[in-house]
């Protein structure tokens, strides 16, 4: 077909340097490269940020445990906050959104693939800052060497007063920086999307994928920005002098809040937004069906974008805010499980009636399903301000938040880890290996987060380094302990899968699903001008056109 | 899509879609737009909060000539690319110098306040919350007025050499789109400290 590759003769060298190759991937300005660079730092990071939980979990295992220190403790939980928030999920986020957008819609790179470089080292360099402070943060102060202040890192903890040396000033310059790549790589998707789509596609024959990223990077120019203010100020606080959250000089500590949450929130669509737009690939293709109710998927994220931005303040609930502020958040966070509701039956509707295909990805996509209904009916519990009251720091919200994040965002993360590999590669992920990923995640995700509501709702606060014996909490969280071994042993499953898959795996060729979007129809994994001929579609799936010229969907839509 | 190639150019593609650097541009003015709202929101939040003197009134006298200047700037810039896309090297040379004139007649304007104000009504930005709040909001505004005049004067150095034609008046728009933000965002300070925090 038109746009398989130009075929070259192999001129590859048996063994090139590793100097030479190093020094490609180093000064690569290749969406494809870029992305993948994205999506192992946050490998190692993942990996960094999960054994950081496990030392939480040891520490709480049982009652009057002396496991680490509370001043560890409390590194520990800010940086594992920290990193799998901006150092995971965003660079696994953008990493995806990197590869797969110019590829979905039919371009040869991102609009400024130097931007796009100097994004990533930018978060890249971010993370290497914020981990630089086990080692430079002492000071001469003898202060803590890792940031300890939360990673909502509340004032007046941050000031000089509380936070000595210097591991506050790595947390926000690390996150600063890192919120600049940000803020750049989402303005190159906005753009890329706007101005490199191929002839044919307008913006209601997009992907699903695309258009979900789309609104994921609109949000983060106008989220990301907020907390980028707010680490300025606190800086100028730190450094200048300055009094923006000194409650001594009149300022304000909830302010802090509010700056923080108005970036937070979104932070969260964000995330799960990329996460829908796994899902709204995959499990169409598995389903051998259409999406249903395109138009309104679309509707659907944009109101998410939208309502997203105006519910900050639950966070904050338990602050007191006054009671037209409740009603108002109350609401408008109740209002988000429409739209968001609405997909969930879109999925749903998809699945009906499909020769359901039960490989990896799709396994992954189902577990989301149900995963992310409970995320969001706890979510709906939350929303309402007595119930937060009760709840709120509890390690209920714990257990709420982790069962988006990991149960929702992860779960589809990994689907697309295992749905685009083989074209990421061009050899397929092992399915025995990755349905052994899936079961151990799943029990482990299951033991671990379903059983941490339990002592939230028995009134175990969040973030406390040890407990009495005797308060109903102590079998719960040996649970919820043996469950993070669970998901330990399927992570080094599933990395023990994709290095297995990377050099031994079976071929995948160019289009291993059966699959309708146009990074299938050039080849795995792509060369570096992506397709030979720019191609040309007439409906949302090209490559269902081309194999079925005689009932093609441009007929219908 | 077709099973036969497809015989469209890509330059064809491109011209069909809005310029890269316009989108681009807008990006980054909405993500500043984002960071300056957060800033006001601050000041606007703490005007009148603070727990010791100096306050506004006392001190802050309104700059309105250095604020003709910068607004004025825009309009010159506008004359500037306007002249470019129709070729004339020259003239455009003429007033982006003009630009940068009042952009840096600005910028000298905020540094004699600022100087009267720290040496002689002794407020600085540890002062109080209105210390704070002002030289960052205002601070950070002059932070992008001072960006915006290094690209402006990257751009003039290149028209001194004779490498700024015709051909350049899209891209050199893009940069005009920045100066225009940053006038506007003027706008918002000025009203914000001068009028309503007053």
């Amino acid at each position: 077909m038109s746009t398989d590759a130009i075929a070259l003769p192999r001129t590859e060298l048996a063994s090139r340097p590793f100097v030479d190759a190093l020094h490609e991937w180093v000064t690569t300005v290749d969406h494809k490269r870029l992305g993948i660079l994205y999506i192992v730092y946050a490998l190692v990071f993942l990996v960094i940020g999960g054994f950081e939980a496990g030392v939480m979990r040891i520490q709480l295992v049982r009652p009057h445990n002396d496991f680490v220190s509370p001043q560890v403790f409390n590194r520990m939980f800010t940086m594992h906050g920290t990193t799998m928030i901006f150092f995971v999920a965003m660079p696994l986020v953008f990493g995806f959104a990197n590869y797969l957008v110019p590829l979905m819609i039919g371009a040869r790179d991102m609009a400024f693939p130097r931007l796009n470089a100097f994004s990533f080292w930018l978060t890249g360099f971010g993370g290497l800052l914020l981990y630089f402070s086990l080692v430079g943060a002492n000071g001469l102060y003898g202060g803590g060497n890792a940031p300890d202040v939360g990673w909502f890192a509340y004032a007046p903890l941050t000031s000089r007063t509380f936070s000595v040396g210097h591991s506050t000033d790595f947390w926000t310059l690390g996150l600063l920086v890192s919120g600049f790549g940000s803020i750049g790589t989402a303005i190159n998707i906005l753009t890329t999307i706007l101005c490199l789509r191929c002839p044919g596609m307008s913006l209601g024959k997009m992907p699903l994928l695309v258009w979900l990223n789309f609104v994921m990077s609109g949000m983060v120019v106008l989220a990301v920005s907020p907390l980028t203010a707010a680490q300025l100020m606190l800086l100028v606080d730190r450094y200048l002098g300055g009094h923006f959250f000194d409650t001594q000089a009149g300022g304000s500590a909830v302010i802090w809040m509010h700056f923080f949450w108005i970036f937070g929130h979104p932070e969260v669509y964000v995330l799960v937004i990329p996460a829908f737009a796994f899902a709204s690939e995959i499990i169409p293709v598995f389903s051998r069906k259409a999406i249903f109710g395109y138009p309104v998927m679309v509707a659907a994220t944009i109101c998410i974008g939208f309502i997203g931005m105006s519910v900050w303040a639950h966070h904050m609930f338990t602050v007191g805010l006054s009671s037209n502020a409740n009603t108002f958040f109350v609401l408008s966070t109740m209002a988000i499980a429409v739209p968001t509701g609405i997909k969930i039956f879109n999925w749903l509707a998809t699945m009906w009636g499909g020769k359901i295909e039960f490989k990896t990805p799709m396994l992954f996509c189902v577990g989301f399903l149900f995963q992310f209904l409970i995320a969001g009916l706890t979510g709906i519990m939350l929303s309402a301000a007595p119930f937060d009251w009760q709840l709120g720091n509890s390690y209920f919200v714990v257990a709420h938040f982790h069962y988006v994040i990991v149960g929702g965002i992860l779960f589809t993360v990994f689907a697309a880890f295992y749905y685009w590999f083989p074209k990421m590669t061009g050899r397929m992920c092992d399915e025995t290996l990755g349905k052994l990923h899936f079961w151990l995640f799943l029990i482990g995700f299951h033991l671990t987060f379903d059983f941490m509501h339990i002592p939230g709702l028995l009134g175990m606060p969040r973030r406390i380094y040890t407990y009495e014996p005797g308060r109903g909490w102590d079998i719960w969280n040996l649970i919820v302990t043996i469950g993070v071994f669970f998901q330990a042993l399927g992570t080094l499953v599933f990395v023990a899968n994709l290095l297995w898959s990377y050099f031994k795996g079976k071929a995948a060729g160019n289009d291993p699903w059966d699959a309708w979007t146009l990074e299938w129809s050039t080849n795995s994994p792509p060369p570096a001008y992506n397709f030979a001929t720019i191609p040309t579609v007439k409906s949302r799936r090209p490559l269902w056109d081309l194999k079925h010229p005689d009932d093609p969907d441009w007929k219908y839509e | 899509m077709n099973a036969t190639p497809t015989t469209i150019a890509e330059r064809e593609i491109m011209l069909s879609r809005p310029a890269r650097g316009r989108v681009g541009m807008f990006g980054l003015i909405a993500a500043e737009a984002a960071i300056f709202t957060i800033f006001v929101v601050a000041y606007l939040f703490y005007v009148g909060k603070s727990l010791t003197g100096p306050m506004p009134r006392e001190v802050l006298s309104v700059p309105i000539f250095y604020t003709i200047c910068l607004l004025s700037s825009s309009l010159t810039i506008h004359v500037a690319v306007k002249a470019l896309r129709r070729g004339n090297v020259r003239v455009f040379g003429d007033w982006w110098l003009v630009t940068i004139a009042l952009g840096a007649a600005f910028i000298y304007g905020t540094a004699m306040e600022w100087h009267r104000l720290i040496f002689h009504d002794g407020l600085t930005i540890s002062t109080n919350l209105f210390g704070t709040t002002y030289y960052s909001l205002v601070g950070l505004h002059g932070l992008h007025v001072v960006v915006g005049l290094l690209a402006l004067s990257m751009v003039m150095v290149f028209t001194l050499v004779g490498n700024v034609r015709s051909e350049h008046a899209e891209r050199v728009d893009v940069l005009s789109l920045y100066w225009h933000f940053v006038d506007a965002v003027w706008v918002v300070v000025f009203t914000v400290v001068y009028v309503t925090g007053r």
